[in-house]
């Protein structure tokens, strides 16, 4: 009893208690919010209209109206397609967490047979663009890495940064990044247009291009870091940031210790 | 004769044998310079020059300075089977193909950045401490003139590979000529030898940037070195330090060894830094093509503020006679740099001819004693870094979700507001040290001991400092201001009045000071505590 309470007291006591407090709940957290990830069943397709108008009714309806057809708040859907769902809803995009500039990629709040639930919907409304299926995305097959680059570079790159890494634009939007994501929604936001992006028809980028941008976009995520650290890839940027902190601040360093008198 | 000094005398008598140098050498190899950490700040630039001289020449073996086009064939698949210049297709197969290419690339690179943060640093240092003073106006000159070029110099480094990156900066060098009134156009056509970006720019800044601009950087350093060596190094006050002598370790052993081993750790450094952290991955850019840019081009961090003058200026053009003046890019791409570099060349001469001092100093200032000239320098320092932080601002914008809008329009305003608020704050803070440190030599130090005296009160012990501090404290001068004649006898204004009004009014500012602790005010204290 004695030595619980002089540990109690010991003063590494605190520090200690409150990592292992905060390591226990992170790991709760993180094992009870793991979602089971199927990939979506081929259910039949009225079916899932249905179930989709179901979801859209509860979850999008207050914004995006009772049909779809759109509100002060939030534009119509009829038209827009099933691979504008899929991007908007798989990549967690909408339903938006806030009204801010843009609507930010997060943990999608759909499962993915929900999202297909809902592209199925929205699809039925109006002809658009559909989801790629798995066939029209073997880009590893139909893309080259060079080409995609060329083709980054001068559609792209002005927004989304050299490699990819994404970009300011005006008014707090941004070019997200690249990086990490599903070729599937990569190809649908070439073909939809999501937010501040323009749509990149098959006349402007062929399908077969946009296999390359995506090979591309994946040689450049899988890419090595050649040179060591690779900063962020984000240019001279962090390169000055580095040079006046680690750089100068070790050269002073060894200056001060030089100039110190010899004991 | 001390150890040292033997040791000075052997070396001589060494190549005395054989060359006859023997008094020279002793005289200069027995040279004593003071020891301060900051005084090894311009070492660093000189270490790094070598380093970029070297890691340089071993670039020039495989670079090829033409813009022919050819197809890339090496071993980088990206960008295997497409057009680029022969500068960018050399550039890659030095970092792909040669051995240890790469790591000379980086070590090339990042030296000219750790080159550019030592010049500003060292600059720093020298004006903080008032090492510009008279003797040593001219090495100022030459030092700012180092400054500028270094950036001239880094900038064509920056541009010879001909990526996209380097290619976009150069647009922007493009643009900045043709703002130049009436000549700008033609300017421009001459330096690229037609339209933009033509073949000719590449090889012409490859002679200016490894034949031109080292050789002029070789003879600026060697003329700066030895108006040090002539003029002998400044010390910091202290005790037995005067302003005609020098006080600290000589040239052989002692100093040749620090600044030896000083020259293999900045080399150690540089070639740490260039083979742990990558910089201008230009095989990322891809090569040049003008239809073609990349969010976030930026160029190097010497040349970031002046990007970040450019992106915050308004949208203001002038059409007159035919033609356009863009007000938006002269402004703040050559006007302001311009004013800039001017106003720091001619410092020292504007603050001696302010102060009315014109004597010799080799005794340095510790900044706090010169709240105005501490005040300047740190307000121009705020300008700059507000533009240079301008210059990220796209990085910053993503990287804080802040938008570009407020961070330009914050920069707008910062750029104006914040310099004059720089100024006020580090001059107070300036005579609050001085006011510590009158402090310090009338009280002493607080130790932190409580004592109850018998009366029952309470007092903290105060320890006297040392007779050396107490030196260091109290032995600079403190200027008066200048009272120069505005009116004649009958009060009428005499000719030259507002120059000296002028004068007056600055070496007034200049004089604000609390007054340093007296050897009368300290005995009358002594025995309070």
């Amino acid at each position: 009893m004695k030595r619980l309470s002089r540990l109690r007291r010991h003063h590494a006591a605190g520090p200690i208690l409150l990592i292992f407090a905060l390591f226990t709940i992170g790991t709760t957290f993180q094992v009870a919010s793991a979602v089971n990830s199927e990939s979506p069943s081929v259910a039949d397709r009225s079916v899932a209209i249905e179930e989709g108008k179901q979801i859209f009714l509860k979850g999008c309806s207050s914004c995006h109206g009772l049909n779809a057809e759109g509100a002060e708040i939030a534009p119509s859907l009829i038209g827009v397609g099933a691979a504008s769902v899929d991007f908007q809803v798989g990549t967690g995009r909408m339903p938006m967490a806030d009204m801010s500039q843009q609507a930010m990629r997060k943990k999608p709040v759909y499962t993915p047979e929900e999202v297909y639930a809902l592209a199925m919907y929205v699809a039925s409304l109006a002809p658009g663009p559909e989801i790629p299926t798995e066939e029209a995305l073997n880009y590893e097959r139909d893309g080259s890495v060079a080409e995609g680059g060329e083709l980054f570079r001068t559609n792209c790159a002005m927004c989304h940064n050299f490699a990819g890494q994404g970009g300011a634009l005006t008014q707090g939007k941004y070019a997200p990044t690249i990086m990490g994501v599903e070729p599937k929604h990569i190809y649908e936001a070439m073909i939809t247009g999501p937010q501040s992006m323009p749509v990149f028809s098959d006349k402007t980028i062929t399908p077969e291009e946009k296999l390359s941008i995506i090979k591309w976009a994946k040689a450049a995520e899988a890419e090595p870091q050649l040179g060591g650290a690779a900063l962020g890839r984000v240019g001279p940027v962090t390169e000055g940031l580095l040079v006046w902190t680690l750089g100068i601040g070790l050269l002073v360093g060894v200056a001060v210790w030089l100039a110190m008198k010899a004991k | 004769m001390t150890a040292r000094e033997r040791v000075a005398g052997n070396v001589a008598g060494y190549v005395d044998d054989r060359t006859g140098a023997a008094k020279w050498m002793k005289k200069n190899l027995t040279k004593v310079f003071p020891d301060h950490w900051s005084f090894l700040l311009g070492e660093i630039c000189l270490y790094s020059f070598v380093i970029l001289l070297l890691s340089g020449t071993f670039l020039t073996f495989w670079f090829d300075p033409s813009m022919k086009e050819v197809v890339y064939d090496g071993s980088y698949e990206p960008l295997k089977g497409l057009k680029m210049s022969a500068a960018y297709a050399s550039t890659l197969d030095i970092s792909f193909e040669v051995r240890g290419g790469l790591l000379m690339r980086q070590i090339h690179h990042w030296a000219a950045l750790i080159f550019m943060v030592g010049i500003v640093v060292h600059l720093m240092r020298v004006y903080f401490t008032g090492a510009f003073r008279k003797p040593r106006e001219f090495n100022w000159i030459i030092g700012v003139g180092l400054l500028t070029l270094g950036i001239v110099e880094g900038f064509l480094g920056y541009s010879l590979p001909d990526d996209l990156l380097s290619g976009t900066g150069i647009r922007i060098a493009e643009a900045i000529i043709q703002a130049i009134p009436v000549v700008g156009s033609y300017l421009a056509f001459f330096a690229f030898g037609g339209a933009f970006p033509g073949e000719a720019f590449i090889p012409r800044i490859y002679t200016v940037h490894i034949l031109l601009l080292p050789g002029i950087f070789l003879a600026l350093i060697t003329v700066h070195l030895m108006l040090v060596w002539y003029q002998k190094h400044t010390q910091f006050p202290g005790p037995g330090r005067t302003e005609k002598n020098v006080v600290g370790y000589p040239l052989m052993p002692v100093y040749m060894a620090k600044a030896g081993g000083f020259f293999f750790i900045v080399f150690g450094v540089t070639a740490f830094l260039g083979a742990v952290a990558s910089i201008n991955p230009i095989w990322l850019y891809g090569p040049y093509t003008p239809a073609q840019v990349s969010a976030g081009s930026q160029p190097d961090w010497y040349m970031g503020w002046l990007d970040g003058l450019v992106r915050m200026a308004p949208p203001i053009e002038t059409h007159a006679l035919g033609y356009t003046i863009s007000w938006n890019i002269l402004i703040p791409g050559l006007i302001v740099p311009g004013i800039m570099f001017t106003g720091l060349a001619l410092y020292p001469f504007i603050e001696s001819w302010a102060t009315g001092d014109k004597r010799e100093h080799h005794l340095l200032d510790r900044p706090r004693n010169t709240p105005n000239r501490t005040a300047i320098g740190v307000m121009a320092l705020t300008f700059t870094l507000v533009s240079l932080l301008n210059g990220g601002n796209d990085i910053i914008a993503t990287t804080f979700h802040l938008t570009i809008n407020q961070m330009m329009w914050f920069s707008r305003i910062a750029i104006i507001v914040l310099p004059p608020i720089a100024f006020v704050v580090t001059k107070r803070l300036c005579l609050s040290l001085q006011r510590a440190d009158r402090d310090l030599v009338l009280h002493g130090r607080e130790t932190g001991r409580l004592v109850r005296m018998p009366s029952g009160e309470f007092i903290e012990v105060h320890e006297p400092i040392s007779a050396e501090k107490a030196w260091v404290l109290t032995s600079h001068e403190q200027l008066a201001p200048l009272e120069l004649p505005e009116h004649d006898g009958a009060g009428v204004r005499r000719p030259g009045a507002l120059k000296n009004k002028i004068r007056n009014r600055i070496s007034r500012a200049a004089a604000v000071a609390v007054p340093k602790a007296t050897e009368t005010e300290r005995r009358e204290l002594e025995g309070h505590h």
